[in-house]
């Protein structure tokens, strides 16, 4: 069972209420400002990765050739060309696995769900290495809808074997980690049986890595943000609801069933759409909600975005460390994010140990 | 079931019967006609002609090796399920091939370009330190081990000893050259040298895993009817982690790791021959091996120009019953 604290439970929050004509936002003062900071933080992992290289850019420099002030040593063609399209695929992506981690938590109500975890993102990979190596003149915009559909199988499967039961919060997991052996395995066969040139783009995306991603990536996965984003935030408020449970959530007027599909829309779509764009970079799902929560509370309001900022800053940021640990030589991101996330599962087991 | 001792005695003896089957069609299978004659006159009357060199150094050596993998990691599966009373034990579940694996590894990142003989001794070192890890998260909490923790606790180490492992061979190219062939858990180009080396070990563990027979069985029934037995199952259990230690170490030391023989075999064996281990054991001895063997071929027979892992076939075959097992047959 997850660790929710219950919303009452906690102090009353400073808030403010903004009003545009019949519209109100109350607003969480206290989570506005952790936000805002975990925002700041992601921008200077951004700047930090445009800057740091072999031709190394200072992030005053950094900033000024973002915003478009000026560009006085010609800068310009290595951060907005070369380097920036990468810092933003990780950016988007760990917002994306961020918010993806938050709703299927809260969904299943189970502290170690994660779309990598309980499989989802094993499913788009092996759907998106099939479009490599079968289909290698695909263009890359198909990536996208062939990993999605993946990752929807995935969740389908689990729905079925898992999680329609009611079973528990560890069998879930458990059956997760079976699928993702299968999907491996399949993708493994995949890789052996292509032809060289296609296996060997395919191992390289599977590494989970933003490494030589450039706008095109950016801009393929960009539409897919703007619709899943906002329909996460739009549906935050019954997430809390059904975080209570289906009973309470239906006497409290709320049409489960068709919000429950539309969650499990959001939560599969971003993850989908992350691993098409950059590979399993696992964990994060897992750790930006758990850290998230730990910041703003509970309340899914600010939950998620908070979520998307921490995922963003740990993705951007385990690509920098991946950069530098050992450059010249690159570390994959999703390495990183791996030896971060494998202890903290396991604390995670800790902490339910009596559960 | 087959319950009395004859019976059980009479299927052991079909099965080794298949086993040696599973051999000689192993080494006949293949691009090059080869027959049981040419086997027998390679290794009696060597001439050096292709065919020798092909049973020699490619044909026989692959076969052993899958015999030989399969039998160790079913045994060690066996002994696992028993020790921890947890249907879904198997040595690639709970990261000890992983841990051996990434012994390996680092062995040749440290060492340099060493060759395959000297694998084992590292490999041990690394499954034991990966058991004794997953055994102490197992067993954390109140009250007994809990089967679905002590899984999914073996999942995430073997997860992060798996992006170490990666690690290191992003890091070292000369690693990833000299290891790759073994890391994809494969049984193709051994040679019978590292066999040889192997076997030694290999055969206290099957020793080991036969003298513990009687006290594992007792196990299964509960630690308390075991201790009131007056078993000290605080040996016992010692005994026996040292001896999966010592045939999955030197399983994956041959063939990389191949996951989910270990789960899958013990299973089928309990199936037909009931809970006693001195039957267990030597039926999964032989049964992996058949499986191993078979899945080999498989790989083979499929795509032939291809060379699939033969771990591949297995985690097609075995993950599916992984998922039937998380989902029936274990209580929280």
């Amino acid at each position: 069972m997850a660790r929710l604290a219950p919303i009452a439970s906690r102090p009353k929050a400073r808030e403010a209420t903004l009003r545009a004509g019949p519209v109100s936002l109350r607003l969480n003062l206290r989570s506005v400002l952790i936000i805002c900071v975990l925002s700041l933080a992601a921008f200077a992992g951004l700047v930090a990765n445009v800057g740091y290289g072999e031709y190394p850019v200072s992030p005053v420099e950094v900033v000024r050739t973002l915003v478009g002030l000026g560009d006085d040593g010609g800068h310009a063609f290595v951060v907005n060309s070369l380097r920036l399209p990468r810092a933003l695929v990780a950016v988007a992506v760990g917002a994306a696995l961020g918010v993806s981690g938050v709703i299927l938590q809260g969904l299943t109500r189970n502290d170690l769900a994660a779309p990598d975890i309980v499989g989802i993102n094993a499913g788009a990979s092996l759907a998106a290495v099939s479009l490599i190596v079968v289909a290698p003149a695909a263009s890359i915009v198909y990536l996208q809808p062939a990993a999605l559909a993946g990752a929807f199988l995935a969740a389908g499967l689990l729905y079925l074997l898992a999680w329609r039961r009611k079973g528990s919060p560890l069998r879930l997991v458990l059956v997760g980690i079976g699928l993702s052996a299968v999907a491996g395995a399949g993708a493994t066969l995949l890789i052996a049986v292509g032809e060289i040139e296609q296996a060997s783009v395919a191992l390289v995306w599977l590494a989970g890595s933003v490494y030589g991603r450039g706008w095109d990536d950016f801009y393929s996965f960009t539409p897919w943000l703007l619709v899943f984003f906002p329909l996460a935030l739009l549906l935050s408020r019954h997430l809390a609801a059904m975080n209570l449970g289906d009973n309470v959530a239906r006497a409290l007027g709320l049409p489960v069933e068709k919000v429950r599909g539309l969650l499990l829309l959001t939560s599969v779509g971003l993850a989908g759409t992350a691993v098409a764009t950059a590979g399993t970079i696992g964990f994060v799902a897992l750790m930006a909600p758990h850290i998230a929560r730990h910041l703003v509370g509970p309340a899914y309001g600010g939950l998620i975005p908070a979520a998307a900022a921490t995922g963003a800053t740990i993705v951007v940021g385990a690509d920098f460390v991946g950069r530098a640990l050992f450059a010249p030589v690159e570390l994959p991101a999703g390495i990183v994010t791996a030896v971060l996330g494998a202890p903290f599962f396991l604390y995670l087991l800790y902490r339910n140990r009596n559960g | 079931m087959l319950r009395s001792r004859s019976t059980l005695l009479f299927g052991l003896l079909v099965c080794a019967v298949f086993l040696a089957a599973g051999l000689v069609v192993s080494v006949n299978f293949g691009v090059a006609g080869i027959g049981v004659t040419d086997v027998v006159r390679a290794f009696g009357d060597y001439d050096g002609s292709r065919d020798d060199l092909i049973i020699r150094t490619i044909r026989v050596p692959r076969a052993l090796a899958a015999a030989l993998v399969g039998a160790c990691l079913a045994v060690a599966g066996a002994i696992m399920q028993g020790i921890t009373r947890n249907p879904l034990a198997d040595p690639g579940i709970l990261g000890i091939n992983a841990g051996a694996a990434f012994a390996v590894v680092t062995t040749v990142f440290v060492f340099g370009g060493t060759a395959s003989s000297t694998f084992a001794p590292f490999a041990f070192v690394g499954a034991a330190i990966a058991a004794t890890v997953v055994y102490g998260i197992g067993s954390m909490g109140r009250g007994r081990m809990r089967p679905m923790r002590l899984a999914i606790g073996g999942a995430a180490v073997a997860a992060l000893l798996s992006s170490f492992t990666t690690a290191t061979l992003v890091l070292s190219e000369q690693t990833m050259d000299t290891i790759r062939f073994w890391l994809a858990g494969s049984v193709l180009g051994r040679d019978l040298e590292l066999l040889q080396q192997i076997s030694p070990y290999v055969l206290v563990g099957f020793a080991l895993a036969l003298a513990l027979s009687r006290q594992v069985t007792a196990l299964m029934l509960g630690e308390e009817v075991a201790s009131g037995l007056g078993q000290k199952t605080g040996l016992t259990k010692s005994l026996a982690v040292l001896s999966v230690v010592l045939l999955a170490g030197s399983a994956v030391a041959v063939a990389g790791p191949v996951g989910f023989i270990g789960l899958v075999v013990p299973h089928a064996v309990r199936f037909f021959v009931g809970v006693d281990y001195r039957w267990i054991l030597p039926y999964s001895a032989i049964i992996g091996g058949i499986v191993l063997l078979g899945a080999d071929i498989i790989s083979r027979v499929v795509l032939p120009v291809h060379e699939i892992p033969v771990g591949v076939t297995t985690a097609v075959v075995g993950a599916p019953f992984f998922i039937y097992l998380a989902r029936n047959k274990v209580s929280q």
